[in-house]
């Protein structure tokens, strides 16, 4: 929120005095303020704060009505969560005054149209609701708002249309009804019961591949993880049965009956839904979280069932207070606290039901991980005698399923919890989790408390860990940290780089320059290499291990050493490792030595890339390589593997950017040269020369862009690649041995491939003809097929 | 079209604070200019034992760190519970801002701040016993921080007999 106030003395940082007589940018500012803040907590009834609201805009509507305007519009978009209020409000208005009510509606509908042909279609949900609730307060015709639905349903009838078009507009209707759906039926039941009789055709015939790479859990109980417009309509249904009661949204409408039902109505144009464009953007389907329901929360009012309007109602209501107050999380705890008709239901459980299912949703959280983390602090601090019980809790119950999670979303259950408890001294009941310690450490309940306690060495140290779990704990417990130096001790001392190391060790702490150790690396015998052989740049292993153990043992003692001895002896380290093999067993001498401080190997990684020492499709070939398969399941190889993606990823994108750059400067100057008209001829050239210039680089970075992408192709298809074929050994050894397919390891191989193209879907469409003509043909086994189909319907 | 509402645009985590570094070299516009547009977090309040890894496991929940410049006593060279924080892009910098900023990290709640960008010679602390000018005065027992602040620790050392 701003920091400013209602009263015109107190203003935030200005430091000018205000004037008496206010400017109208100050009286457009304090509209808003106005507009924005009413419903907040007040000394006044919310009633009569719109009384008073009401008339104080009735007044300005001579000088400020277009300003007005806008600003209800945009409240309508960015407030959902306090829709009633302003639908209120402007009922109030258009009962005072006709003619803006009717501009207002025309407005709307003008935003409706912008919201949809800029895809904003979260948006465009918020500004149907806003429409519908319109017809409560007597500003819209029933009638007509029914035809806009109609008209939104008819697009369930288009041909050759992605179904997640057809899916928006279906939605859309659906989500509107708890607030309208009364008013509709008591006005036009019989073109309501036709129309949801569509839409329950439309639903019956949907296809539903996605749904298993969207759900957190794979297990029907204790709670199903709903398609997200199943659900939908099975609250709509009991909405139906109910007659339409709903008690749970903020009507205070209701107030002002006797003044609202006198205005007049205004007809809402036909709104034909704009067709389909092949760059539309539609919302990605998703599946409906659910952890909690009215047995977990023994005490106080009870939870709403999943399928009732009032659950629909509640979460779209805290989601779109997170949506408004992600970025100031005091804010936004405090917002979530004070949610109106808290008292009737149990609201931390509402609360942290809503945060988990943002932070497990998939393919992606709406926000940043990290602000699901604060976030609930800020909650904990504010509700201390309560919300840390409901936290803990929940914390248990997704222990207790970790079984059936989805590897993504125990990723982040891993990182949500060790952050969590970072914050609160790693204060933790681990004794209730020693059912973990009997089973097969591969499995998701050891292995869970495994990377927790691992991350949490990260945020601490390794002694802090051993002290504060119990010593049954022991096997979870991560490795201590520490560099393993092949040539540093008794039996280093036999091995065949050993006096090498020793020579190289010197020079390096004797500040040798690079020609002299490449010198001494002369010596380092190869294994690979025949005695007649030419002692060509040919690949010697031994000559990496020796000179890069060396290395990284002396500059060991921090993340900065390490990257200054990069840094240093770059020239050697690349010429070392020019070839692809001499890439691969860089990483692998890396793994080696670090092995116990995967920390480090992920930093060290990185800075290989960037510094081009290393390829991208190196390092992935190096993660599914044999050498690695045992660390396979381990959370930081997939963390290295998709900040690998990533860095491709916006590696292509900085170049492309700087071609759009380039492009525009150069229409730039070409606009430039031909309304200059007639200059002096030197000046002419010179200009020339420069659009020469620009065309030059412009031709180069297409080259580079098209070399980027290429490169990027080239590692996606080299990851998809390892996985089917990692896979397709796995089904086939099981199918002839008639072993079950569903080990551990499966599941976490299966779905770490699903994660590849969840994480990075945007990035891969573009390469979906390749993947599908190359790899997932129809030859592939149906497992692993299923999960590229899954992928692909998410766009249908 | 799309209206922007400064009532609802609100992201104060974000705001440049009241501090300004009195050795910038430059003048206080260019100072301003450079800290609008920093990737560069000062980070404070750290323990003297925190190391790089822990700043480094933190921070990088809100992207890639480009890299960490601990802070050092001027004198003994060791750490003096300050650090530069420097992301690629200023987004995840603002994120450090929102997110970060006020949490703990080893057991201490740690206060992140714009900075104009890190120039050899800002890693070491700036107080006359060589460390931080917060440390020389302070009157609490801090154990993470060298225990007593230095002007206390003079006069409590005052208050001994002699031993030489």
């Amino acid at each position: 929120m701003s920091r400013r106030r209602h009263s015109d003395e107190n203003d935030g940082g200005q430091a000018h005095k205000r004037r008496r007589t206010s400017e109208p940018i100050e009286i457009e500012d304090r509209l808003e303020s106005l507009i924005c803040r009413v419903g907040e907590k007040s000394t006044s009834s919310l009633e009569s704060n719109l009384e008073g609201l009401a008339g104080v805009l009735e007044a300005d509507l001579p000088n400020y009505k277009n300003k007005i305007l806008r600003i209800l519009c945009a409240v309508a978009r960015l407030l959902p969560e306090k829709l009633t209020v302003y639908t209120t409000l402007v009922g109030l208005l258009n009962a005072r005054n006709y003619n803006f009510g009717g501009e207002f509606v025309e407005a709307m509908i003008r935003q409706l149209k912008e919201t949809l042909k800029n895809n904003l279609y979260n948006e465009a949900v918020y500004l149907v609701r806003f429409l519908s609730d319109l017809v409560n307060c007597h500003v819209i015709a029933a009638p007509s708002m029914v035809v806009m639905f109609e008209n939104f349903v008819s697009v369930t009838q288009e041909e050759d249309v992605p179904q997640v078009r057809s899916d928006w507009f279906v939605y859309v209707v659906l989500s509107c009804l708890p607030w309208v759906g009364k008013e509709l039926y008591e006005k036009k039941d019989v073109e309501m019961d036709r129309l949801l009789s569509q839409i329950e055709g439309y639903l019956k015939r949907r296809v539903k591949t996605h749904v298993p790479m969207l759900q957190v859990w794979t297990a029907e109980k204790p709670h199903p993880q709903e398609e997200y417009l199943d659900c939908l309509w099975a609250q709509i249904q009991k909405l139906k049965k109910d007659r339409w009661q709903e008690r749970h949204i903020l009507r205070p409408y209701i107030a002002f009956d006797s003044v609202l039902c006198e205005a007049l109505q205004h007809n809402l144009p036909p709104f034909t839904p704009p067709g389909h464009m092949p760059d539309a953007q539609y919302p990605i389907p998703r599946v409906i979280f659910r952890m909690f329901d009215y047995t977990d929360a023994p005490e106080g009012p009870v939870m709403p069932g999943s399928h009732s309007a009032e659950r629909f109602v509640i979460e779209e209501n805290l989601h779109c207070i997170i949506k408004t107050h992600w970025r100031e999380r005091k804010t936004c705890a405090a917002q979530l606290l004070s949610y109106p008709g808290k008292n009737k239901i149990p609201l931390n459980y509402h609360i942290v039901e809503v945060i988990f299912g943002e932070l497990f949703q998939l393919p992606l959280p709406p926000h940043i991980d990290v602000m699901y983390t604060t976030l609930l602090i800020e909650l904990c601090k504010l509700q201390p005698g309560s919300l840390p019980q409901v936290l803990a809790q929940a914390t248990e119950m997704l222990y207790m399923r970790l079984d059936t999670m989805n590897t993504t979303c125990i990723d982040r259950f891993i990182n949500w919890f060790s952050h969590h408890l970072s914050n609160f001294q790693f204060r933790w009941s681990w004794d209730d989790w020693a059912d973990c310690l009997t089973l097969d450490l591969e499995k998701p309940k050891p292995k869970f408390v495994k990377e927790v306690l691992e991350k949490s060495m990260r945020l601490s140290y390794h002694q802090r860990i051993v002290d504060l779990v119990p010593p049954t704990f022991s096997a979870l417990i991560p490795a201590e940290p520490i560099f393993s130096f092949k040539y540093g001790d008794e039996s280093g001392t036999s091995l065949p780089g050993y006096p090498v190391s020793i020579t190289v060790s010197n020079a390096i702490k004797n500040r040798a320059s690079n020609e002299e150790i490449l010198a001494i690396l002369k010596e380092v015998p190869n294994p690979n290499q025949e005695d007649d052989d030419d002692e060509g740049e040919s690949f010697n292993p031994l000559k990496i291990d020796v000179f890069l153990q060396t290395l990284l043992h002396l500059a060991a003692k921090s993340f900065s050493h390490s990257f200054s001895a990069l840094g240093k002896f770059h020239e050697i380290l690349k010429n070392l490792t020019e070839s692809d093999d001499g890439k691969l067993h860089i990483l692998k001498v890396v793994y080696e030595v670090w092995r116990n401080h995967p920390q480090m190997i992920a930093v060290l990684v990185d800075k290989m890339i960037r510094t081009q020492i290393v390829d991208c499709a190196a390092v992935a070939n190096w993660l599914f390589s044999q050498d690695m398969a045992h660390e396979f399941t381990r959370l930081f190889i997939w963390e290295i593997l998709h900040s690998t993606i990533r860095k491709m990823n916006k590696h292509v994108q900085k170049i492309q950017n700087e071609l759009e750059e380039a492009k525009d400067k150069l229409e730039k100057q070409q606009h430039k040269r031909r309304d200059s008209g007639d200059d002096e001829d030197m000046e002419k050239n010179s200009e020339e020369d420069e659009e020469g210039q620009l065309e030059e680089q412009i031709e180069r970075l297409q080259e580079k862009v098209e070399s980027a992408q290429s490169e990027q192709k080239n590692l996606f298809l080299v990851i998809f690649q390892r996985f089917i074929m990692l896979l397709t050994e796995h089904l086939v050894r099981c199918e002839t041995g008639s072993v079950d397919i569903s080990t551990p390891w499966y599941k976490n191989c299966i779905e770490r491939l699903q994660q590849i193209f969840l994480m990075h879907h945007g990035t891969i469409q573009q390469y979906m003809g390749t993947l599908e003509n190359l790899l997932f043909t129809a030859e592939l086994d149906h497992h692993i097929l299923a999960v590229y189909q899954q992928f692909c319907a998410l766009q249908l | 079209m799309s209206v922007k509402l400064n009532a609802l645009n609100s992201d104060s985590y974000i705001e440049v604070s009241q501090y300004r570094d009195q050795h910038f070299k430059g003048n206080r516009y260019e100072q301003e200019k450079l800290l609008k547009q920093s990737n560069t977090l000062y980070v404070g309040n750290l323990s003297f034992y925190t190391t790089e890894e822990q700043v480094h496991e933190l921070f990088s929940k809100c992207g890639d760190v480009k890299r960490i410049i601990i802070g050092l006593d001027k004198i003994k060279k060791t750490a003096c519970g300050f650090c530069f924080v420097e992301y690629y892009t200023r987004g995840d910098a603002e994120n450090a801002m929102r997110f970060v900023n006020g949490t703990r990290l080893d057991d201490r709640i740690i206060r992140t701040d714009w900075d104009a960008g890190f120039k050899e010679g800002r890693q070491y602390g700036r107080g006359k016993s060589g460390g931080q000018v917060r440390d020389e005065y302070r009157q609490d027992y801090d154990p993470a921080r060298g225990g007593y602040g230095k002007l206390a620790q003079q006069h409590r050392s005052t208050e001994r007999p002699n031993s030489f």
